[in-house]
């Protein structure tokens, strides 16, 4: 996937690397700009087996800051905050993976550097029994909720190896 | 052979007549016998679809999931731009402005339409409220939920978007909406049961076409519509899917 843009950041940003669940990096430009989740609405979007995104919905292209065309066939990691640690996304792989409706408190990472907090379901979409894809849903979420998120990612960030 | 239609219990009382007169259209444009039988409430419908006592129905995508996995039914066209949305209301004097006002506790006037109810309960999520920390007060009709709030026996009200925009300015003014959703991918359908398989593609055609000629296109207006949209397997699929994540 490719690196984030600096052109295209926000404010006074951090740099960091990122490792994906496919083994690549990607360079990321973060910034401390909140986007407060709009009253109501739903994030939806659709990916393949592989997480690759294949419908989003306009809540979605909104929230992120990218343009619809930028963000169809692109790994849903495009999303991806360095504040969430990588066991957060491997807990949800093998839930999905298992058949199972995964929740969490997930930090999304804008296209601007700037981010913004939801409270996320993924589901598989199973046909005749098979895995065709998966569906997230993410919502408005508690802040006390996120609070303890954030409390207990920061603990699982400092025991990454 | 002789079928039966019903509908969802939550459109407006005022379009019973025009139900009707939609199915009349039916009959004459399928060539068959139709039965519409409304039912007062989601009860009395559930126990119609326990006795396979449905074909033909006009449903929110709740029910539909259960009529698509477990039943077999097949989905057939849905309103043309026109979503399902649910309204969080509190009476027009509460000292309640936001839904992160609200407290454990509160007593939510609801009725059984349970779409309506999961996205309400997601909207209250914000305030940390869910079913074990709220009490609830099941409730016939949307009017008679707005009564709860006015009467100040219920602190919160949960109305399908639809219903609440056909209740009388009167009873609006006493009420204040606090958030409504706008998810936008989520809306009722038209579904039949297996049995009625032989006319699916039938009724299809009809339906996306109703509002190519006068007659059709008034009827359509009628029922709060401007025109159907075929709807695939895979549309109604993933809906049901998007339901179960708010379950």
């Amino acid at each position: 996937m490719a690196d984030m843009k600096k052109q295209d950041i926000v404010g006074d940003f951090k740099e960091y690397t990122l490792s994906l669940y496919d083994g690549s990096e990607k360079t990321v430009y973060v910034t401390e700009v909140e986007t407060p989740f709009p009253e109501g609405k739903l994030i939806v979007s659709r990916t393949d087996t592989s997480g690759v995104i294949t419908h989003c919905n306009d809540a979605f292209v909104f929230m992120s800051g990218y343009q619809e065309d930028e963000l169809i066939g692109q790994p849903h990691s495009i999303l991806r905050h360095p504040d969430i640690p990588k066991a957060a996304f491997k807990d949800a792989w093998d839930t999905i993976n298992n058949k199972q409706k995964w929740n969490g408190y997930i930090k999304n990472l804008r296209k601007d550097g700037g981010f913004y907090w939801t409270f996320a379901t993924i589901i598989p979409n199973i046909r005749n029994g098979e895995i065709v894809g998966y569906a997230s849903v993410r919502r408005k979420p508690a802040m006390n909720k996120v609070e303890q998120a954030k409390a207990l990612y920061q603990k699982m960030l400092a025991e990454e190896p | 052979m002789k079928y039966n239609f019903t509908v969802s219990p939550d459109f407006p009382p005022e379009r019973i007549a025009s139900w009707y007169i939609f199915n009349t259209w039916l009959q004459k444009k399928l060539d068959i016998a139709v039965h519409l039988e409304l039912h007062n409430n989601f009860k009395e419908l559930q126990a119609s679809i326990d006795n396979d006592a449905v074909d033909i129905i006009y449903t929110n995508p709740f029910e539909a999931a259960g009529l698509v996995r477990d039943k077999g039914f097949m989905p057939v066209a849905t309103p043309q731009g026109i979503s399902d949305e649910a309204v969080i209301v509190v009476a027009a004097d509460s000292d309640v402005d936001k839904v992160e006002d609200l407290k454990p506790g509160v007593k939510v006037a609801l009725t059984d339409d349970q779409d309506v109810n999961m996205i309400s309960m997601m909207m209250l999520e914000p305030a940390e409220l869910n079913k074990d920390n709220i009490e609830l007060s099941n409730q016939d009709n949307y009017v008679l939920v707005a009564k709860q709030l006015m009467n100040k026996k219920a602190d919160v009200g949960f109305f399908y978007k639809a219903a609440y925009d056909e209740l009388s300015g009167m009873i609006k003014s006493q009420l204040k909406p606090l958030v409504t959703s706008e998810i936008s991918v989520i809306k009722h359908m038209f579904l039949v049961s297996p049995r009625f398989k032989e006319h699916h593609a039938a009724l299809q055609e009809a339906l996306v076409t109703m509002s190519d000629d006068d007659k059709g296109k008034q009827i359509v207006t009628d029922l709060g519509f401007e025109a159907w949209d075929k709807q695939t397997q895979e549309e109604t699929e993933f809906m049901i899917d998007l339901m179960d994540t708010l379950k």
